[in-house]
């Protein structure tokens, strides 16, 4: 994986709440067996009319905030369903850091995995930083500092070490965790024992 | 040091100690379906990976199997492609296979407790959020993204985060016609859909101790929508009694200790909690959605809000989408809303005691003729076969509903089975989000008993009164 550890670019905002991931990739296009593909049906009901006509200038194909690879959004964001072509699909429309109150946990973990940086800032925090992308200022993220700033706003967030070191590395997290082959072994021959019934065979 | 039965059974699951509250825990259950593991079975033959522990698992199609005609070939490719690898994947890896054609198919969250494979005090994941139903036997279950599926299979682990401990109690007890769907919808309109983030609920009090298996399931699997990474009951003798002689159940002298180990896992008197709510259960009426969140729920006695009534500026914009959305009006009485089509199923709401429920509502009467669908699809071939043994299909199909076969069905759509844009839909599901059950669709969410009201009167109206 790609190591991840700045990102400097304009911003979209979308300040919207509890967007949920059905919002962000509907069910009907969950068919692939594939990782890619998602991109283009990202955020389908914001983008494209019932009739499946692009909406003339939305925030995410319009030429104000084209190349952002930030998006700004409101709490509770990635709520709903578990499903990983959420984060594929944001993915595939450029943006490698989501800044929002809040995220739901499955989503926000399945971010990581996908080189994906969830920032949480308090509210008057992702306003300000709204304020500041529908201007169209630069906003700097440096995850190893765990700061966000740009004009006269300086933010600094918390971020979960492990993850962090994940991101930085570009690890492979099965490989790592294939390292602790001798605990997982000595873990099963325990169990075996206190709970025999889980295992067949 | 007192604990709760989250922190009991995460502190027998940690493989190793990682520090900062994360610990690679170890998962003895696996549920797989064709939506969320293509890609990770990929993932592992890219990487000459092999299959950990295949005995913890069991796959089962679910999400866009058809729910008639199934002798047919399958009308659409792509869900083809996703059946078709499924089947592919578990014969090259050596797994557990349930196909469309058995008795025990249906929806995970069905198959995994009938089969007895969901147990107290395991570790369960599926690459799906409603995963979370199986902690209503006291089971760590949660949904997982295709990566963490594929972490899964590799290696029998995850690396994870120890969420917060939070207890929501329901006390007294409920009125008649009030159902353990009306007690989640009434919780996740207490607490909001951010309500339990980062933490795993705990379920309790008499409500819950009174609540039947089936209806323990009903409302764990709806943590989800209060935002919580898992839900919880304690184990008690009518769990044991629900799982004692299913296939994967302990037998012989291993059920003994097995019961033995389940009962000390309910919390330590006096734990402590970082989060405690209390609801009152004799409080709680049938409840209904008006909005495109869980959280947008009234009684059915109730009135669509006000916008203004709403303090957060953010929310008063995402209501006034929402009604624009679902065509309701300001102040309209919740009873004054028709309905197109009705849906009863989804892992929420398709076990046998939710069929004897809506057999039970429309036993003599009759389907609305301005309904233009009424469908029940049972959670699995076994509740079916339970279903017809009882001649409750035929109640039902002498109503006016469709009887079909096994799946998820128009939860989400991914089959054939849809509502039309601007239909309302009384659904027994669990998610009312835009375009869930198709494109344009209203979804409100419902109760069994309150559905079937729904399609007899043609509008919703208060169970209690039909
Ligand atoms: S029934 Fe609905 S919620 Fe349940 S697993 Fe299927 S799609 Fe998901």
């Amino acid at each position: 994986m790609e190591k991840f550890i700045k990102v400097s670019s304009i911003a979209t905002p979308f300040p919207r709440v509890n967007i949920d991931t059905d919002i962000i990739i509907p069910a009907k296009h969950l068919k692939s067996i594939k990782r890619t593909g998602f991109g283009e049906h990202a955020f389908e009901t914001i983008r494209f009319t019932a009739e499946g006509a692009r909406i003339e200038d939305n925030i995410f194909d319009g030429e104000k905030y084209k190349g952002a690879k930030i998006l700004i959004t409101g709490d509770n964001f990635g709520c709903g369903s578990s499903r990983e072509h959420a984060p594929w699909a944001i993915a595939e429309l450029g943006f490698r850091c989501i800044i929002a109150p809040s995220f739901a946990d499955i989503f926000a973990g399945n971010c990581v995995k996908n080189n994906i940086l969830t920032v949480e800032l308090p509210q008057e925090q992702v306003d300000a930083l709204v304020i500041a992308a529908e201007a169209g200022h630069q906003i700097h993220i440096d995850l190893n500092e765990q700061t966000v700033c740009c004009e006269n706003a300086f933010y600094e967030f918390e971020y979960n070490p492990t993850h962090k070191e994940m991101l930085l590395g570009g690890l492979d997290e099965v490989g790592q965790t294939l390292q602790s082959g001798a605990a997982i072994s000595a873990y099963e021959d325990k169990t075996k024992m206190m709970t025999p019934w889980l295992y067949r065979g | 040091m007192l604990k709760t039965m989250y922190d009991k059974i995460w502190g027998h699951h940690v493989v190793e100690d990682r520090g900062n509250g994360m610990a690679l825990l170890y998962i003895d259950r696996h549920l797989v379906h064709e939506v969320t593991s293509p890609q990770a079975f990929d993932g592992l033959r890219a990487a000459g990976r092999k299959i950990h522990r295949p005995d913890s698992i069991i796959a089962v199609p679910d999400h866009n199997v058809p729910t008639k005609d199934r002798h047919l070939p399958n009308p659409d490719p792509m869900s083809t492609a996703q059946l078709t690898a499924l089947e592919a994947n578990v014969k090259e890896f050596g797994l557990e296979y349930i196909p469309m054609d058995d008795v025990r198919q249906g929806i995970v969250h069905v198959v995994g407790p009938e089969q007895g494979f969901t147990q107290p005090g395991v570790t369960l994941v599926c690459g799906d959020s409603h995963t979370s139903t199986h902690g209503a036997f006291g089971a760590l279950a949660f949904g997982i993204g295709t990566s963490e599926v594929e972490h899964v299979l590799a290696t029998q682990t995850l690396q994870l985060k120890k969420s917060k401990n939070m207890r929501v109690s329901v006390t007294g007890i409920l009125s008649k016609g009030c159902t353990a769907k009306d007690v989640a919808l009434a919780i996740i309109g207490a607490i909001g859909t951010g309500g339990g983030t980062a933490h795993v609920i705990e379920f309790a009090g008499p409500v819950i101790e009174a609540l039947t298996m089936e209806g323990r399931m009903t409302l764990c699997n709806m943590s989800i929508e209060a935002g919580a990474r898992a839900g919880l009951v304690a184990p008690d003798a009518k769990t044991f009694e629900y799982v004692k002689g299913r296939p994967y159940a302990p037998k012989g002298g291993q059920w003994d200790a097995a019961v033995a180990y389940w009962a000390s896992l309910s919390s330590d008197d006096g734990a402590m909690f970082d989060k405690e709510i209390v609801i009152y259960g004799s409080e709680i009426a049938p409840q209904v959605t008006w909005g495109t969140s869980p959280e947008d729920v009234v009684p059915i006695t109730g009135y669509v809000p006000q916008i203004k009534s709403f303090a957060d500026p953010a929310k008063q914009e995402a209501v006034e989408k929402a009604l624009a959305y679902m065509g309701l009006a300001e102040g309209q009485a919740m009873t004054d809303v028709k309905v197109d089509r009705v849906f009863i199923g989804s892992c929420t709401n398709s076990r046998i005691e939710d069929i004897r429920e809506v057999a039970e509502v429309v036993k003599g009467r009759k389907v609305a003729s301005s309904i233009i669908e009424a469908l029940v699809v049972p959670g699995s071939g076994l509740v079916k076969y339970q279903a017809e043994e009882e001649g409750l299909d035929q109640i039902l199909v002498e109503a006016g509903f469709e009887w079909r076969e096994p799946g998820c069905s128009m939860c989400l759509a991914m089959n054939p089975d849809k509502a039309g844009a601007g239909e309302h839909v009384a659904s027994t599901s669990n998610r009312n989000f835009v375009g869930r059950q198709g494109p344009g669709a209203r979804t409100h969410l419902v109760s069994p008993a309150m559905a079937a009201a729904a399609a007899i009167a043609g509008h919703f109206v208060d169970v209690r009164d039909l």
